[in-house]
């Protein structure tokens, strides 16, 4: 996956809270056994004009020309709740979504978002109201920086938030690490696991399982 | 826990506080990787032809191995037609692709694929606990949020994306941050009339769709431990819909009397020693959780929601709340939006409310006692004119037994559709759906918009009150119709 740079770019206050996936991407959107093809579909419910239509619905802020090329999202508590799809993120990557801020995000969600470049941003409900409040004054000029490296989200006129994230994240993140090549090299441990393990597993019949 | 095996080992640390949370993560940790995240072995992975597609596809197009494919199993649930006679050809527009992509996939991997057609076909969360593939004690994971309903099994089992689940067929772990701990105790006796349903939406209602928000649950009290194992599946099922890592609940005599026996299951002397290990999976009497909501049993009402999360769930016979004053801006907005969305008007009652739709199935609330709860509202009685009423039991096990005991008839009697099993129209992926800006009274999981059909409006409830409101063509109580009023 592509390594998270430090960003300079327009945010887009969807100031909602509860966001789910099905809203990020709905199901019918998902036609093919692909992780591609689906920014189209990203909020095609709110986006978009009638069910199966591709008229911009304009009440929709990706819709603004104000928001255009728009890479950061701001939105409400428990942000990509609901279905497991990680769909939702990779349309969220392909429309060009860099980064989500949000009070709080769905489990899943969050970890899907970071195992595909997308950086999940914890902040305080009021902070992003503040910043989507600057944003509004002036999207394409008030533009946000997110520096990962100092895990801080700032704009020229506003102070810079400070924000968690797990150093194991951040790694991946910055890295861009495929995480499946990164475990597959403790090998030796998940054996040792595996055969410290074994009097337990006949416990549980885990013998039938594996030889 | 049953005595019946004879246990030698039961030398319990008195001192020990841990949580059957913590014992179940903690057997499970293979290295800790620092900073809070562990590498957590993974003992069984199901998979399903709408995301456990992908995953194997990915790991195809890397050449990746499985570590243990023998701890692999896939079904078709997702995408696949309800309506008798079906084959790979869906109603949904390019079906067919995910369903033989899946088919091919599971075969070149190796895993146990259960097949349209099979006899152990059915929902992911239904049929891994029929088979006995989910054991107490066990990692169980599914690229499916839903996977917490397999908690009510003593099991850690969550959902997570595909490509965790690639992660996990690669390597056999995953590499996760422990959650929060968090106690939900049902003090006391539930109400007659009132479910497993009504108990979680009632938690959700009360304490926002986001208010297990990174913990791992479990439910404890008298009021849980009265449950029978399809209720306690319920009850862990919408887990992920309060926001939490996942849901679980200590196993016992019911636990034990439910999987003994059954295909996957450890028999003989693995039974016994199983029996044993499995008695120290309960928390400690003096166990340490981060957080406690405790909740009077009795005060629960029978449930519906009113919005288009599940957290707007308001008391079947109440009055649906006005939010214009809620101190949070962003709840008074997200209230308006769903009033808007729902058309209905805050004060009103819900009851009463005509329908179009009424849906029994998904992987909440489509077991046998499920059916059967229903069917005996159902029997004697037809679905109000208009109504658009189906049936889909949860596995082909369920749709079986059902028939064997006639509740089929009772629900076609009625007018109900009977189907084939899957997750039909719990969400809409393109084919089958309600119409737009139907009334559905559902006994699903989620009513976010649009969930079962473009603009289709979800009420979530029991399986008795969608019964109920079948007959009636209205949001009507099983009460109304038991006392004698139809």
């Amino acid at each position: 996956m592509e390594p998270f740079k430090k960003i300079t770019a327009v945010g887009a206050p969807l100031l909602r809270i509860n966001v789910d996936t099905d809203c990020i991407i709905p199901s019918r959107e998902m036609k093919k056994v692909s992780k591609v093809g689906l920014g189209e579909g990203l909020f095609a419910g709110w986006r978009y004009r009638g069910t199966f239509g591709r008229a911009p619905d304009p009440d929709f802020i990706l819709n603004d020309d104000r928001y255009r090329d728009a890479q950061i999202l701001l939105s409400g508590v428990n942000f990509g709740c609901g279905s497991s799809r990680e769909h939702a993120v990779w349309a969220l990557v392909e429309y060009g979504f860099k980064a989500i801020l949000a009070p709080s995000f769905g489990g899943i969600f969050y970890n899907n978002c970071t195992r595909n470049g997308l950086l999940p941003i914890i902040l305080a409900e009021e902070d992003i109201s503040l910043l989507a409040d600057w944003i509004t004054e002036n999207p394409q000029e008030n533009k946000l920086v997110i520096d990962l490296v100092r895990q801080t989200v700032s704009g020229p006129e506003v102070v810079a938030f400070y924000f968690d994230i797990s150093p194991q994240d951040k790694d991946m993140l910055l890295n861009g690490f495929d995480m499946i090549d990164v475990t597959l090299q403790r090998e030796d441990e998940i054996t040792a696991f595996e055969q410290r393990d074994r009097r337990i597993w006949a416990k549980l019949g885990k013998t039938q399982l594996i030889s | 826990m049953s005595k019946a095996a004879d246990c030698l080992l039961a030398v319990r640390n008195n001192m020990s506080s841990q949580t059957l949370f913590d014992k179940l993560w903690d057997s499970h940790v293979v290295s800790p990787l620092g900073d809070g995240v562990d590498l957590l072995y993974i003992d069984r992975i199901f998979l399903h032809e709408r995301t456990g597609s992908i995953a194997l596809k990915g790991l195809q197009e890397k050449s990746r191995a499985l570590r243990h494919p023998e701890n692999v199993f896939c079904t078709i649930d997702h995408i696949v037609d309800t309506l008798p006679g079906r084959g790979d050809e869906t109603l949904m527009a390019g079906g067919k692709d995910f369903i033989q992509s899946t088919r091919a996939s599971a075969r070149d991997a190796g895993i146990t694929f259960f097949d349209i057609g099979d006899a152990r076909q059915g929902i992911v969360h239904v049929i891994s606990p029929e088979q006995a593939i989910v054991l107490p004690g066990l990692t169980v994971i599914c690229p499916d949020s839903h996977t917490c309903t397999q908690g009510a099994f003593g099991a850690l089992a969550f959902g997570v994306g595909s490509t965790e689940a690639e992660h996990a067929m690669a390597t056999g772990c995953l590499r996760l941050e422990k959650p929060k701990t968090l106690q939900i105790l049902f003090e006391g006796k539930l109400s007659e009339g009132v479910t497993a349903k009504d108990m979680i939406l009632y938690l959700i209602g009360k304490y926002s769709a986001a208010g297990g928000s990174g913990f791992g649950m479990e439910f404890c009290g008298d009021a849980v431990s009265a449950l029978d194992m399809e209720a306690r599946m319920t009850l862990c099922n919408m887990a992920v819909e309060f926001g939490a890592f996942t849901g679980m609940i200590a196993p016992d005599e019911k636990t034990i009397a439910y999987l003994e026996g059954r295909p996957y299951a450890p028999k003989g002397a693995d039974w016994n020693r199983a029996l044993c290990d499995w008695q120290d999976l309960e928390s400690d009497e003096k166990a340490n959780f981060d957080k406690k909501i405790t909740i009077d049993a009795a005060n629960i009402p029978p449930m519906i929601t009113w919005g288009t999360s599940p957290g707007q769930a308001m008391a079947l016979d109440g009055l649906v709340p006005d939010s214009s004053n809620a101190s949070d801006p962003h709840v008074r907005q997200a209230a308006e939006k769903a009033l808007a969305y729902m058309d209905i008007h805050p004060g009103r009652s819900l009851s009463g409310l005509a329908i179009d739709g009424a849906f029994i199935g998904s992987c909440t609330n489509s077991r046998l006692s499920d059916l059967r709860r229903a069917g005996e509202i159902l029997k004697g009685r037809k679905v109000a004119e208009g109504v658009r009423a189906i049936c889909v039991p949860g596995s082909s096990a369920v749709k079986r037994q059902a028939e064997a005991e006639g509740l089929d008839r009772v629900f076609t009697n009625a007018g109900f559709e009977w189907r084939e099993s899957g997750c039909s129209m719990c969400f809409y992926a393109g084919g089958e759906s309600f119409g737009f800006e139907q009334r559905v009274v559902t006994s699903t999981n989620r009513n976010f918009e649009s969930r079962q059909g473009p603009r289709v409006r979800s009420h979530l409830a029991s399986p008795e009150t969608v019964a109920a409101s079948a007959i009636m063509g209205h949001i009507a109580s099983p009460k109304e119709i038991k006392d004698g009023t139809l």
